[in-house]
């Protein structure tokens, strides 16, 4: 598997899932620095997280308009399956390619722990009871129209959805797929829950991989 | 080509959260200023640039608002586009 994973000047989760994609999955990675289009022959494409440009303007709002998103653009439209993680996810909302945006948590802080999590839409049932994945953000309260909220829910987009809702997001919503399913953004972070944990409540799952096993299989098609 | 200052003026829709002005009326609150009932912080936007015309001008600055400057999820923009003094 070919998986490319787009890199700003601030990004600093890229490195997490490089490690994660080439050592959890033997996956043939290519970082993809802003200032460059490239070619959109890859299997998959991360967006990760971080404080791209600084968070400046809005969060996500200065990555959006790079290069290589413009080429990010191209592999949505030719179907390729795309990942937004955290940072990544704000960055897709920004880049119109998933719909609404992030503003800061209600509780105006900046939240870091792991959070419950179930699956929704058509990732109903996916996840087992009380399945969980870390968070760590300060503007991960997503919101929207009353319209794309309808149609949110009638599609199915809403795939991941907190248990116990840290931020404010509207409807829960934790992770949203486009409408075509194709492109995915989430507020968790995955790539920090390959390894054992030291706390046992959450170490006997190693729930990322379960998280990257329906990832995977997007690619698959 | 001419010369135009222009300004956006970016705010938050009245049903989004804006934590700084809210910091800032309970601060002001603490200090027992309990009169003032409601503080927004938006963003004020300067911008030089050239054009033929202030009609185009207004265009160009049309365009990088709603490509980047504001986001309307959550914000709204005014624009104000003037000619500069020579």
């Amino acid at each position: 598997m070919k998986a490319g994973v787009l890199t700003f000047p601030g990004s600093n989760c890229d490195h997490d899932l490089v490690t994660a994609l080439q050592k959890e999955y033997k996956a043939d990675v290519e970082l993809l620095w802003h200032t460059a289009p490239f070619e959109t022959n890859h299997d998959i494409y991360f967006v990760p997280g971080g404080f791209s440009y600084g968070d400046y303007l809005r969060t996500g709002a200065l990555a959006a308009q790079s290069k290589s998103m413009d080429s990010l653009r191209q592999a949505a439209a030719k179907g390729k399956p795309i990942i937004g993680i955290c940072n990544g996810f704000q960055i897709l909302c920004e880049a119109k390619l998933l719909p609404g945006a992030l503003i800061r948590n209600t509780n105006l802080q900046h939240i870091c722990e792991w959070s419950g999590l179930a699956g929704d839409g058509d990732w109903k049932g996916a996840f087992p009871a009380g399945y969980a994945l870390p968070i760590s953000h300060g503007e991960g309260n997503f919101i929207c129209s009353d319209d794309e909220l309808e149609d949110i829910k009638q599609n199915g987009q809403a795939l991941l959805r907190y248990t116990n809702n840290p931020n404010g997001a509207m409807f829960d919503i934790a992770g949203l797929a486009s409408k075509n399913k194709r492109v995915i953004g989430l507020m968790p972070h995955p790539e920090r829950a390959l390894a054992e944990q030291p706390d046992a409540r959450v170490s006997h799952a190693r729930y990322g991989r379960l998280f990257f096993e329906k990832i995977f299989a997007l690619a698959a098609v | 080509m001419k010369q135009f200052t222009a300004t956006a003026t970016v705010r938050f829709k009245k049903s989004v959260l804006e934590p700084q002005g809210k910091a800032i009326q309970l601060s002001l609150a603490e200090k027992g200023s309990h009169e003032f009932s409601l503080v927004r912080v938006g963003k004020y936007i300067e911008v030089e640039l050239e054009a033929e015309s202030l009609e185009a001008a207004k265009q160009k600055m049309d365009k990088i608002a709603g490509d980047m400057l504001f986001n309307d999820v959550m914000e709204t923009c005014e624009i104000h586009v003037n000619e500069k003094a020579k």
